[in-house]
């Protein structure tokens, strides 16, 4: 079984995760720019982020035979340095219609502050001109206005909800977000955002229609193997295997490659010069075909499935 | 035909109608267009417009090219580097402009723009300009980047000052990449280079780690008296490899003394002699 996960921070992880991941069937993931952990004070260091994240960090993945693909964006927290924002906004264009930039975020509120509302307005702009999809980060404080005002927004600015993804649902906002056509995806992260068991309960309740999953795993404690150790845990749990697919792998490719910048073809079937430069020597993408249908192998690697 | 005729020549037998069509808009509005902006939003539109098979190329093409630009190998370029080269070169009548420009490029490129960017080296006008910006482009540690500076790019040897051509050799062998593919390599062979890639083998010896044969191509034609020392001992205790580089680095060098070490192998000594035994068809990776 093949896994993507949608939203995960790899600059902060090492090759070990890279490692496990592969080992566990992850085949593409997508790192949305974000904050490090304390904030940039000029554009440079933001610039110099952006990059890697389409140099460095794309070459790295590709060792361990993972395609990385990423989303270019102001996030929500450094939105409220004005200053560094208005430089970040102007520098963006040389990034966004790269090869492999899937959409335009992490973006959204973080404390729903006036510079957060004004930023992420300019940024929907922007992917509405380029006819980007966008993914939205939504608040882990007052969740649930957040997220209703997020949509409102974004629907304000003439964003198509099958453009629009929204990122860390949970029980109190994933119904809205349905009924209102856009993508729910929900982030298995310990402690602070997602169990999984939960999540077993979601899909049970809301099936796999625009429903996925992702780890954002970062420089915290987090779990570079939420997107498999749930899908284990959704089939060990009776959710029927081609739901699973979808919720943890098909969807996800669906929602992202409206712009085709991330396809099937591109793990599966990969060009002869992506397999020289990406991927010499590794012969997971030496045009293997992969087992379709068939569910996770038992890994010692993947530990216990559950957390909380 | 310059270069950038013949790379759009190769692309339009390969893209599509509509691909062809966007490239030759941009090419032709970048000519005339003061906006850095206009540059780098057609290049990095690029691979999603030109795709990224590699360019279908005859002898003839390679023989094209080698008019257009004495010692241009275009042999594993791919169509959207072959796009993004020509679009940088609609640039060429400024070459301060394009070498700003490449810079910039250079420091938002994707690990594929990147590759496309250094491929391009022999290309672009008034070549010193390029140095710093080449010599930069091997700190990477991106495989990839490194080897469209060092493999089939007549640039390093034409440009570099010989510090930088050693780093280089000494990091394609550090890296395992093979040395047989970078442009010129016996030409530029130096003492000083011979000296660090000895050093080396007996670092890698010391750590019981195995040395490239293809080590000994540079070490050959400066051997001192300590490397023909080194290169009997490979030639009498080495893997067959091993021996075949001994052999052909041991016939490269002018040192009477090295002829008198190869006779004692004379089948090698035969073989490298009559150019049967060459460093092409030794064709080693580290």
């Amino acid at each position: 079984m093949r896994f993507i996960d949608p939203h995960i921070h790899m600059s902060a992880r090492t090759t070990d995760d890279y490692e496990q991941m592969a080992a566990a069937g992850i085949v593409a993931l997508i790192e949305p720019a974000f904050w490090l952990g304390q904030p940039r004070t000029n554009a440079g260091s933001y610039l110099d982020y952006l990059s890697s994240l389409v140099g460095w960090e794309r070459f790295r993945a590709a060792q361990f035979g993972i395609r990385h693909y990423c989303a270019i964006g102001l996030n929500a927290k450094e939105a409220n340095n004005e200053a560094l924002a208005e430089e970040v906004i102007a520098l963006l264009p040389r990034y966004l219609l790269k090869e492999g930039v899937v959409a335009l975020g992490e973006i959204g509120f973080d404390d729903q502050s006036a510079a957060e509302d004004k930023y992420y307005r300019a940024q929907l702009e922007m992917a509405k001109e380029l006819d980007m999809v966008v993914m939205v980060h939504t608040p882990h404080r007052d969740k649930k206005t957040g997220t209703s005002l997020s949509m409102d927004i974004a629907v304000e600015h003439g964003l198509a909800p099958s453009r629009v993804i929204i990122d860390h649902n949970n029980e109190e906002t994933v119904e809205e977000v349905l009924t209102r056509g856009f993508w729910a995806a929900f982030t298995l992260y310990p402690h602070t955002k997602m169990g999984n068991e939960r999540m077993v309960e979601i899909a049970r309740r809301y099936g796999s229609e625009r429903i996925f999953i992702d780890s954002s795993s970062d420089w915290g404690v987090s779990d570079p193997l939420a997107v498999p150790k749930t899908a284990r845990l959704m089939l060990d749990r009776g959710i029927k295997a081609e739901d699973v697919e979808k919720i943890s792998y098909r969807n996800a490719l669906a929602a992202y490659g409206q712009t085709g910048q991330i396809k099937e073809s591109d793990w599966l079937d990969p060009t002869p010069v992506d397999q020289r430069t990406l991927f010499e020597g590794n012969s997971v993408l030496r045009g293997q075909q992969p087992r379709v249908g068939e569910p996770p192998a038992p890994s010692e690697k993947l530990g216990s499935v559950v957390f909380k | 035909m310059t270069p950038r005729e013949l790379l759009v020549r190769w692309l339009v037998r390969q893209l599509s109608p509509e691909a062809m069509t966007w490239l030759e808009k941009s090419l032709a509005q970048l000519r005339t267009s003061g906006k850095d902006a206009d540059l780098y939003m057609a290049v990095s539109l690029a691979a999603r417009k030109a795709g990224k098979a590699d360019l279908a190329l005859s002898e003839a093409d390679v023989r094209d090219a080698q008019a257009a630009r004495a010692g241009w190998d275009p042999r594993g370029w791919s169509a959207d580097q072959a796009a993004r080269v020509a679009l940088l070169l609609s640039l060429d009548n400024d070459p301060g402009r394009l070498s700003r420009c490449l810079d910039q490029l250079c420091i938002t490129a994707d690990v594929s723009e990147l590759a496309a960017f250094y491929r391009g080296l022999p290309l672009y006008p008034d070549p010193p300009r390029y140095l710093a910006r080449a010599t930069e482009g091997l700190r990477t540690n991106m495989k990839n980047v490194f080897e469209a500076i060092a493999h089939r790019n007549p640039y390093p040897s034409e440009q570099f000052p010989e510090a930088a051509w050693n780093q280089m050799v000494l990091k394609a062998v550090f890296i395992g990449l093979a040395l047989w593919p970078i442009a010129n390599l016996d030409r530029r062979a130096n003492a000083a280079l011979a000296r660090m890639l000895r050093d080396y083998a007996h670092e890698r010896w010391a750590a019981g780690r195995p040395v490239s044969p293809e080590l000994w191509r540079c070490v050959g034609p400066h051997a001192n008296e300590a490397m023909l020392q080194d290169l009997e001992k490979v030639l009498g205790q080495g893997t067959e490899p091993e021996r075949k580089a001994a052999a052909l680095a041991l016939h490269a060098s002018r040192d009477p003394a090295a002829a008198a070490l190869l006779r004692h192998s004379p089948d090698l000594a035969r073989a490298a002699a009559a150019g049967e035994l060459n460093w092409q068809n030794l064709a080693i990776t580290a």
